[in-house]
């Protein structure tokens, strides 16, 4: 079982979502963050006075599935949410011990 | 038949005559106290434009101490001018320079005292005070947004007490009170002056004993501060706007005849357009300097427009009064950018909308009405000026030997609300 957190940009969500779906993925965890990489920050004019945004804005996606899913779903993030411009995130794979359902406490891949 | 229904007619007529007359001058009396009163409430309601203006454009951790001044000196402000202020600014005085001394309000006018008056006693005298005792609230108002998220609440209501009690009744006394600027030709209309150059000469004063908030000027650079919450601010603003009407429309003191109703709806109009030149200056002017239409300067020409035309709000032509906003709304931004590189810190700009687009308004009296001088208005612009900054330097300078003005730095980073007030504005909502 692998997991896979994937950091976007805000507006794409909607679209990796609905990409998602369309493949079959049946379930998924989002959460607004903020950070940056090689796009940094930007400056933004106030008054007449900049500052700085030293964090930027994105949504992190977070699902678990079988090993084998693991392809197909990158791409179909990946194909969803570029624009092909820098700040267009990033898509972490990690190993997954085990899962847990927690109303009829399966386990394992029936669980996910 | 004519020639002899004539006669008959003029025994009747006469009495009725008498009858119609003191009718008309009881029903103008009504109408001209209705009229201070109703735009006295439109006044007042500018207390609620400067509470969702000043709480727009601090940070949300200073939401509720800048609500708790604000409401706060509003009450203080009705209270010590009942019992002083009033009386200090128009209960006459020896020689113009030194106002009188007396304490809380006399009866209103009799109905004997009016129909004898010919026309002189015009309107209530309680609705006087009601329609005075609203002004003194907004010269307060201007200051608490230039001292916003670092001044100690209670050292910030001291102050207001001597404010409205007596720095502002003093300077008052000079224009209004019969005194002697007024004497010497000195014009304003509604209170360029009197009321927005005092507040923010007294808010000048307390910024420069008090310093920029922290963070706010470090090594050199210049760092902006973005307000919380953009949506309370526009509201606060076309809450002056609208407010504003009372304050011209209602200082022309009269409306129950043609000339006068003629002449209120002059000023509303120019009162209007004025904040409608100033607005548009200030959005193309920072859009252009800054890159960006800046929603804050837009909503601060607004303001400087208003604040402008209030010393000569009926002589001027509609265009002209667009011109002298348009001037107010280019200068509001240009002040607003100079102050702040001069690392004078004003979070809502108070200092450049009220100070410097009140003397611009001052000065622009000169361009319209004939009765004006400009020695006249540079007297007016420099006693007002050096009154309320010196006393009012003297009176924070005092405050803070007795108790302090500044809050602590680690209350200052965590935010004057829970540290001042003990809650915080959305206790539901996460803080950086």
């Amino acid at each position: 079982m692998k997991k896979i957190e994937a950091i976007i940009k805000p507006f794409k969500l909607e679209a990796v979502k609905a990409a998602l779906t369309a493949i079959g993925v049946t379930g998924m965890t989002v959460s607004e963050v903020k950070g940056y990489g090689r796009q940094k920050g930007h400056k933004e004019m106030y008054r007449g006075a900049e500052y700085t945004v030293d964090f930027n804005p994105k949504v992190k996606i977070e699902l678990v599935l079988a090993a084998d899913q693991v392809d197909r779903v990158v791409d179909t993030i990946r194909g969803a949410a570029n624009t092909e411009k820098i700040g267009d995130g990033k898509i972490f794979i990690l190993s997954v011990e085990d899962v847990v359902r927690v109303r009829t406490g399966e386990r394992g891949k029936t669980a996910i | 038949m004519a020639l002899l229904a004539v006669p008959v007619m003029v025994g009747p007529t006469f009495a009725a005559d008498s009858q119609v007359e003191e009718t008309v001058v009881q029903l103008a009396y009504a109408v001209d106290t209705f009229y201070l009163l109703m735009t006295g409430a439109l006044v007042m309601w500018m207390a609620a434009g400067f509470s969702m203006l000043e709480s727009g454009l601090v940070r949300s951790k200073n939401t509720v101490e800048i609500l708790t001044k604000n409401v706060a000196l509003y009450a203080i402000a009705c209270i010590m001018y009942m019992l002083v202020g009033y009386n200090i600014m128009y209960g006459g005085g020896p020689n113009g320079f030194i106002p009188g001394l007396d304490f809380l309000l006399g009866a209103d006018h009799t109905v004997d005292e009016v129909l004898k008056s010919g026309g002189k006693v015009y309107y209530s005298s309680m609705a006087d005070f009601f329609f005075q005792v609203v002004f003194v609230a907004t010269a307060m108002s201007i200051i608490s947004g230039a001292v916003a998220e670092r001044m100690k609440l209670w050292s910030f209501l001291a102050f207001a007490v001597v404010m409205t009690a007596v720095i502002y009744p003093v300077q008052g006394y000079w224009k209004w009170g019969k005194g002697f600027l007024d004497a010497f030709g000195f014009l304003d209309f509604a209170g360029s002056g009197v009321v927005h150059l005092c507040g923010a000469s007294a808010a000048l004063a307390g910024v420069l004993l008090l310093g920029p908030r922290k963070g706010k000027y470090v090594l050199g650079k210049n760092n902006a501060i973005p307000g919380a919450n953009l949506p309370l601010a526009a509201l606060g603003t076309l809450i002056l706007w609208l407010g504003w009407f009372g304050f011209n429309g209602g200082s022309e003191l009269k409306i129950s005849n043609i000339s006068e109703a003629n002449a209120v709806a002059m000023v509303f109009v120019n009162t209007n357009t004025s904040a409608a030149g100033g607005l548009v200056a200030a959005l193309i002017l920072s859009r252009f300097w800054f890159g960006k239409a800046d929603l804050t300067m837009a909503l601060n020409g607004a303001l400087a427009g208003l604040v402008a035309i209030t010393a000569e709000p009926l002589t001027p032509s509609p265009l002209l009064a667009t011109t002298i906003g348009i001037m107010a709304g280019l200068l509001v931004v240009a002040a607003i950018v100079f102050i702040d590189k001069a690392k004078i810190d004003d979070p809502v700009g108070a200092i450049s909308v009220h100070g410097v687009c009140g003397i611009w308004g001052l000065l622009a009296v000169t361009l319209s009405n004939p009765k004006s001088s400009l020695v006249a208005q540079l007297a007016g612009i420099t006693t007002i000026f050096a009154w309320c900054f010196g006393t009012s330097f003297v009176v924070w300078l005092l405050i803070k030997g007795i108790m302090g003005i500044r809050v602590g730095e680690e209350e200052e980073l965590e935010g004057v609300d829970v540290a001042e007030c003990g809650l915080a504005a959305y206790p539901e909502f996460t803080k950086e």
